[in-house]
């Protein structure tokens, strides 16, 4: 390697590369569209073109490349959740990334360095201890932690001990952690272009063709296309592109608010929340505080950014570490959350043979961006929903068959 | 500061208020439209006809609002609906 660099560097002239190639002409026909080119879509396109062998595949972004809840997110990864079947699948997508790095060829920035929440009541601490439980049982590394533990492993934080928020404990997940969320998109991006795949930015998706309960063609601002399956992974739009193919998903559109200070020198080595202040922070590796967890409290369609949710959030921040009182916000910005009523995505089936759901991620989608990838991939190549995902059916609201996560996030929903 | 215009005490600061979800077109007494009710719930691009009430006062009223531009276009209470 570094001969080979030395050599590239003497070298006169260096032929110019880009790791996305630019939008290409759209051909009449596809054996897969993905419509989104957020982290979903890619990350699908991606193992539909190595592992599945599949490469006559368009991936159709509105916008830029993963510009919409890709890059909105605050990067958490964890698999700490309520429920044996979104345990299992969480699990699955930390371990992606453990390996993501090397898989890709493409520096992710994975960093796994555990996830604390907080507990400042009796009734947190017994929801811990269920997640816990049930952490334990499905081989994921989560455990309960006294005020002592919590204290050594974050010695600047305020307990404030006696007081209206009193910190009674934790919950440890040691195999939490945040990667770099451009990179994962790109990396995918990147390795499934490298395959044949097209990646057609700044093209709108304006409706679908049908031939009963099969999707023919997908109308664009740019031509039609045939197409032979269809992967609709299109975060806050779910439910409108949804409405184009002919159906009604259970979904309502709330924007999630977070912000970023300035600069600080090293402080805090894991990310830290709290359940009940709805605030939850990490450090990252540029020294920025990145603080997340505030949800508008109505129906929303605009990423806009409010001066309400910036007090909320900050004082949930100062109530942690006061002192940050002084420290400069950089910026501030929204992504539209396609919540679900149980608060699970929706993965596998559509009313439609030859359409496939990867939508109701919520406030929680970038954690899954390498599984439900992998496990859509799966799906489309083999025309098979896969175990893992059959519990996240959208038919589980009409058998009233809930896969209830709502206590299993700092979030403010 | 948001404002919402409480159709009993005025305009207020929105923090004054609890959202209560969009007025709904299925019936939850209607077996055929209960899981309409509850899971499938109005979600435009565009004017929504929601439930909010103001807690001091604890007025509810209903609201027209865009989703998109978050402009509130009108509140009366139920039934009072302005020509």
């Amino acid at each position: 390697m570094p001969l080979t660099l030395l050599k590239y560097g003497l070298r006169g002239r260096h032929a110019s590369f880009r790791d996305i190639p630019a939008t290409p002409d759209l051909k009449p026909s596809y054996d897969v569209v993905i419509v989104g080119g957020g982290g979903h879509g890619l990350a699908a396109a991606f193992y539909l073109s190595t592992v599945h062998g599949i490469t006559n595949i368009a991936v159709l972004e509105k916008g830029y490349l993963a510009g919409g809840n890709t890059a909105r997110n605050t990067t958490t990864i964890r698999s700490n959740y309520l429920t044996t079947e979104s345990i299992r699948f969480y699990k699955e997508g930390v371990s992606l990334f453990e390996t993501m790095s090397e898989d890709l060829g493409f520096n992710v920035m994975f960093s796994q360095r555990g996830q604390l929440t907080l507990a400042h009541s009796e009734a947190t601490m017994r929801s811990f201890h269920l997640r816990a439980e049930m952490g334990k049982h499905m081989g994921v590394r989560t455990e309960v932690v006294d005020v002592k533990t919590v204290r050594a492993m974050c010695p600047h934080l305020n307990l404030d001990e006696g007081g209206m928020h009193e910190v009674m404990g934790g919950l440890w997940h040691a195999d939490g952690g945040t990667a770099r969320h451009d990179a994962v998109a790109w990396g995918y991006a990147k390795r499934a272009a490298e395959r044949g795949v097209e990646i057609h930015q700044r093209t709108t998706v304006t409706g679908f063709r049908k031939d009963g309960d099969r999707v023919t063609h997908v109308v664009t601002d740019r031509g039609e296309i045939a197409a032979g399956q269809v992967l609709q992974a299109v975060g806050g739009l779910n439910g409108q592109v949804a409405e184009m193919a002919g159906f009604k998903l259970p979904i309502r559109c709330f924007p999630l608010q977070a912000m970023v200070t300035q600069p600080l020198k090293p402080f805090l080595d894991i990310l830290l929340s709290s359940a009940n202040m709805h605030t939850y922070l990490v450090q990252s590796s540029r020294g920025e505080i990145v603080i997340g967890g505030g949800s508008d409290p109505y129906q929303l369609a605009s990423t806009r950014s409010t001066l309400d949710q910036k007090e909320h959030l900050a004082e949930g921040v100062l109530h942690l570490f006061p002192f940050l009182h002084k420290v400069k916000l950089l910026r501030q910005w929204a992504g539209i959350t396609d919540m679900t009523p149980d608060y699970s995505p929706i993965m596998g089936a559509s009313p439609m043979r030859n359409y496939w759901l990867d939508c109701g991620w919520g406030t929680w989608g970038f954690k899954a961006t390498p599984v439900a990838g992998k496990r859509m991939a799966e799906t489309i190549a083999t025309g098979r929903v896969p175990d893992i995902l059959l519990p996240f059916d959208m038919r589980r609201f009409d058998n009233f068959a809930l896969l209830n996560e709502m206590g299993a996030t700092a979030a403010s929903h | 500061m948001k404002l919402l215009t409480c159709p009993v005490n005025g305009p207020r600061n929105i923090i004054e208020f609890q959202y209560l979800g969009p007025v709904r077109a299925a019936n939850p007494e209607l077996p055929d439209q209960l899981t309409e009710a509850l899971f499938y719930v109005e979600n435009p691009l565009g004017m929504l006809t929601e439930w909010w009430r103001h807690t001091p006062s604890n007025t509810i009223f209903i609201a027209e609002r865009h989703t998109v531009t978050d402009q509130i276009v009108a509140t009366y209470l139920p039934n009072r609906k302005p020509a």
